[in-house]
């Protein structure tokens, strides 16, 4: 059972402001992934939580007690670092059972929790070895395992999987969620991987130059970004922008001009801006359609077919424009494309890089993991 | 049953001899040059092997013209351990270059920690001021040292001796476990911090065992730089506190003209130092060149 | 809110300076005391056995010091010294580096070999070759020299300089040696063999590849054997003892002489400091490219 409050958290080096303000809360047993691009202060937040780094300013509360001048250890969290930092001269056992042993705890105690651990995550046959003997999945393993072991409320993961390969990492984050599901304990998880937030999330905090750019449901950011950035760095392939001109906006949606004259209506609130103003369309690749009657056009540079779909590159205007197509679609380099798109997909920003909003909320834009499995009461945003 | 083996012969022998070309360019490349590498290190060893061999030489051998066959004798090692003086110059040795290395070692590992772990906008600057006191040559301040050492009693004693050889390797000490302890992945010491443990736990269960081998090394580097010190140790001693270094130095007046005694001496001098640099040749060019060159 | 920062930073502050406080001031003793005494020494009269005769001299020492034959001499002769040691342990190094950077039987052990006279005390290795290799009559050199008929060398009455030099890159062609070797390991492999396949030869790729790579080490060498071989001592203490007359009496030893032969503690801390001077200009370039390698 825990909770963790952020208040106006910041954090700076000398004059380099690292956090700038964040406030986030974080329910009970939920999985929070802080996502951005390397340098976004993700890692900085994480541990200034854990209490490696102190915060300069705000309060970190867990379960509404303020920790900011609690040591690591007694703030009831475990952590496992990227480079996992196991203790290389001490066995599997002894790695999981450290916390203890400088804790006081028996060793016959010491033993059970740590065999309780080794049970869960199959490391039992491997607890007599040293670190250097394990292979990089069974390492991250063992680091889990001494997390475990704290008992902690809450978990805190710092890009756990970015040392192993690929095949293992997909393995890893299926067992990860099933963990979560197992320990029932709240997961707070560091990456700059989107795939690994999409998946894992319940609720994803976007960072980006030490501010949080948007908190909310894996889908609620892929339908409903709040800004420019976050459309663009959920989702892969990147979502598409092209310039277009607002034409007029009414109740019913607004209508913009595309590259080529054609105009569109889309279900989106334009209210406030006057016809004629600049917008950014985006378009996921995903939703970009090829189609002989499509609005807009464009030359393919590159080709990319990966048997059940193909990645078409298309030179349009001064953008180079991603469209995610059928597997045996029968385009070649340099041919001349027509494409468009459901007006429902589309996404527009104004000047600033802000949102617009939309008309409609996506039906699974407030759904949670947990959803997924069984009906739950309402959700919460 | 001939055609079948000759066959078989040929077929084992054709792939055999292309590579044959190859590789014995390969080995005739080898070949001079492991005889040139080994003839350089011939050269260069043979007064310390010229040395061991006259230890075990008679004083009359030991004179004579130069050669190798002899009937080896274990009389100077046996005189000189005899004679009341030698045991007094390598206890003196001992304690000298162990002393000091502990002392040193005492002094310059919470200080290393702090410059690793810790680190402030002041630590580089103290580094290279450390560095800097290195480059004070010692004849620059032989004379107050005297006169001081002389006004407190210090002069020809062990532990004057200490003092001097803990400060002249302090700073290489230092830098040496600076940047061993740099070496270290932090990640570790920050995942004993969190499972619980204070500073001093962190040092003792964390810090110490995993860097042991840097610190052993360090250690042997001032034991080495210690026990083959020249300058301080003649000119700071006499009779009491000298250590090998001065004792083999006696053998310089006309007198002592005892080859064989000197060389016997001299090897035992050397002996254990010898093998110190040779394990932890390696790690002391950092020590060396304060992490320069790694 | 702003309490609590100061507060963290003052104890970590504080910590910091208890852990480092005892290696820091007993440095700092080290340095400073000695510093201020051999310069203010330097500036009096002051002789053991003249002990009425004290007081303020000003600069009268440095001037006696600079009229003085012997120091200028002194200067000629650590000079040459540090000068031809230099050259042989740089040039010899580099070399040998690279031979024993090759892949040959026994390589390991060769190496060994080769770096020992570096771990050799000073007496020792001084005294070795002033008795048994260089001796003019029963030493292996005149043997040596003998059997191709050539004529037997005294070395320490007719050659006592070179003799010095030679012992001191003895000593220290090892140092110079494992140090090149260690820079050569770091070498990329990937570098030597892309050179290769442009059409480089050995020799190309000693000039082009190795010795760029080297040249850090090469001057971190030159600076660390520089501070050592201004101040040679135990070797022409044990051998020449800085004769005949001052062919081998080097800075050091003059200091040595004035000061606890003839008790001239004036004279020797001017002596001093000029040392002090010396090998400060060097340090200063050592310290500088240490610092540069520490920000990387």
């Amino acid at each position: 059972m825990a909770t963790l409050e952020l208040k106006q958290i910041k954090k700076s080096f000398d004059d380099t402001h690292v956090i700038k303000g964040v406030d986030l809360e974080v329910k009970d047993r939920e999985f929070v992934v802080f996502v951005g691009p390397s340098g976004c202060g993700k890692s900085t937040l994480m541990r200034m939580i854990a209490g490696l780094e102190s915060a300069t300013s705000g309060d970190i509360l867990i379960d509404g007690q303020r920790m900011n001048e609690v040591g690591p250890s007694d703030r009831g969290l475990a952590m496992v670092f990227q480079s996992y930092a196991l203790y290389p001269h001490m066995t599997v056992e002894d790695n999981m059972g450290f916390s203890m042993r400088l804790a006081g705890v028996a060793k016959d105690k010491r033993r059970e929790k740590v065999l309780e651990a080794a049970r869960i995550l199959e490391l039992e046959p491997l607890l007599d070895r040293k670190p250097k003997a394990l292979s990089g999945g069974q390492r991250q393993r063992v680091a889990i395992g001494r997390a475990i072991v704290r008992n902690p409320s809450i978990f805190l993961f710092d890009e756990p999987l970015s040392n192993l390969d690929a095949a293992l990492r997909v393995q890893m984050r299926i067992e990860l969620a099933k963990l979560h599901e197992e320990l029932d304990a709240t997961m707070i998880y560091v990456t700059h991987d989107q795939i690994e937030a999409m998946t894992m999330a319940d609720k994803i905090v976007v960072l980006q130059g030490g501010e949080v750019e948007q908190v909310g449901s894996p889908m609620e950011l892929y339908h409903h970004p709040r800004n420019r950035f976050v459309a663009g760095f959920i989702g892969s392939p990147k979502m598409n922008f092209i310039d277009v001109e607002l034409v007029s906006s009414d109740a019913e949606g607004s209508t913009i001009r595309l590259p080529g004259g054609e105009t569109r209506a889309v279900p989106i609130d334009g209210a406030g801006l006057a016809g004629g103003a600049a917008l950014e369309l985006g378009v996921r690749p995903e939703h970009l359609e090829l189609s002989d009657q499509g609005p807009l056009e464009g030359r393919i540079q590159v080709l990319e077919r990966l048997g059940g779909q193909t990645s078409l590159y298309v030179q349009m205007g001064d953008n180079l424009l991603t469209i995610m197509a059928d597997g045996d679609v029968a385009y070649r380099v340099n041919d001349s494309v027509r494409f468009g798109f459901s007006p429902d997909r589309a996404h527009l920003f104004d000047t600033e890089g802000l949102s617009l909003s939309k008309l409609h909320r996506h039906p699974l834009a407030s759904l949670r993991r947990q959803d997924n499995r069984a009906p739950t009461d309402t959700v919460s945003q | 049953m001939t055609t079948t083996r000759t066959k078989l012969m040929t077929g084992v022998a054709a792939p055999g001899r292309q590579r044959s070309a190859l590789t014995e360019a390969l080995l005739n490349r080898r070949l001079w040059l492991g005889v040139l590498g080994w003839t350089v290190a011939i050269v260069i060893f043979f007064p310390i092997f010229w040395m061991v061999l006259t230890g075990f030489k008679t004083e009359a051998e030991a004179i004579a013209e130069p050669s190798l066959i002899f009937s080896p004798t274990l009389d100077s090692y046996a005189e000189v351990q005899s004679r009341a003086g030698y045991a007094k110059f390598a206890i003196n040795s001992v304690v000298v270059a162990f002393g000091s290395t502990l002392l040193a070692l005492l002094i310059a590992i919470p200080s290393a920690y702090s410059m690793a772990f810790l680190p402030t906008k002041r630590t580089k600057g103290t580094l290279l001021w450390m560095l800097s006191t290195k480059m004070l040559p010692p004849v620059g301040v032989l004379v107050p040292i005297y006169l001081l050492f002389r006004d407190v009693g210090l002069l020809d004693t062990r532990t004057g001796l200490i003092i001097v050889y803990t400060l002249m390797n302090l700073p290489i000490v230092v830098w040496m476990l600076y940047t061993f302890f740099k070496d270290m992945p932090k990640d570790i010491l920050e995942a004993g911090r969190m499972d619980g443990a204070g500073t001093l736990q962190e040092v003792l269960y964390l810090l110490l065992p995993l860097t042991l081998p840097g610190i052993a090394s360090t250690g042997l580097l001032a034991v080495i730089l210690s026990w083959n010190e020249a300058f301080w140790s003649l000119n700071l001693t006499s009779s009491q506190a000298a250590p090998l270094t001065a004792y083999i130095a006696s053998f310089s007046s006309p007198e002592g003209l005892f080859w064989a005694k000197l060389s016997a001496a001299s090897t035992m001098a050397i002996a254990p130092i010898l093998v110190f640099g040779w394990l932890t040749q390696k790690q002391m060019v950092r020590g060396l060149t304060f992490g320069a060159v790694k | 809110m702003n309490k609590t920062r100061t507060s963290g930073r003052t104890i970590g502050g504080l910590r910091t300076l208890s852990l480092q406080a005892p290696a820091v001031s007993l440095l700092f003793l080290w340095m400073i005391v000695p510093l201020a005494m051999t310069v203010w020494f330097s500036l009096q009269r002051y002789n053991l056995l003249m002990p009425g005769m004290t007081g303020f001299a000003g600069l009268e020492n440095y001037e006696y010091l600079f009229t003085d034959p012997a120091l200028w001499s002194a200067m000629g002769t650590t000079l040459l010294m540090v000068g031809w040691v230099l050259a042989i342990t740089v040039v010899g190094g580099t070399l040998l580096a690279v031979l024993f950077q090759q892949e040959f039987m026994g390589q390991g052990i060769a190496r060994v070999l080769a770096i020992s006279p570096f771990f050799v005390m000073p007496t020792v290795s001084a005294l070795v070759w002033k008795n048994m290799m260089m001796h003019p009559a029963n030493g292996v050199l005149s043997w040596v020299a003998e059997s191709l008929g050539l004529p037997a060398v005294d070395w320490f009455s007719s050659l006592p300089l070179t003799s010095i030099i030679i012992i001191v890159s003895w000593q220290w062609l090892p140092f110079a040696l494992l140090i090149l070797l260690t820079a050569m390991q770091s070498l990329d492999e990937d570098q030597v063999e892309a050179a290769r396949m442009d059409g480089a030869g050995p020799i190309a790729i000693f000039f082009f590849i190795t010795l760029p790579h080297l040249k850090r080490a090469i001057s971190v060498v030159i600076m660390i054997e520089m501070i050592f071989l201004l101040t040679i001592f135990a070797e022409i203490f044990v051998t020449t003892s800085g004769g005949p007359g001052l062919a081998t009496t080097n800075l050091a030893y003059l200091i040595y002489i004035r000061a606890l032969l003839d008790f001239d503690v004036g004279m020797a801390s001017a002596g001093g400091v000029v040392a002090i001077i010396l090998a400060n200009i060097v340090a200063i370039f050592l310290v500088r490219m240490v610092a540069k390698n520490l920000e990387s």
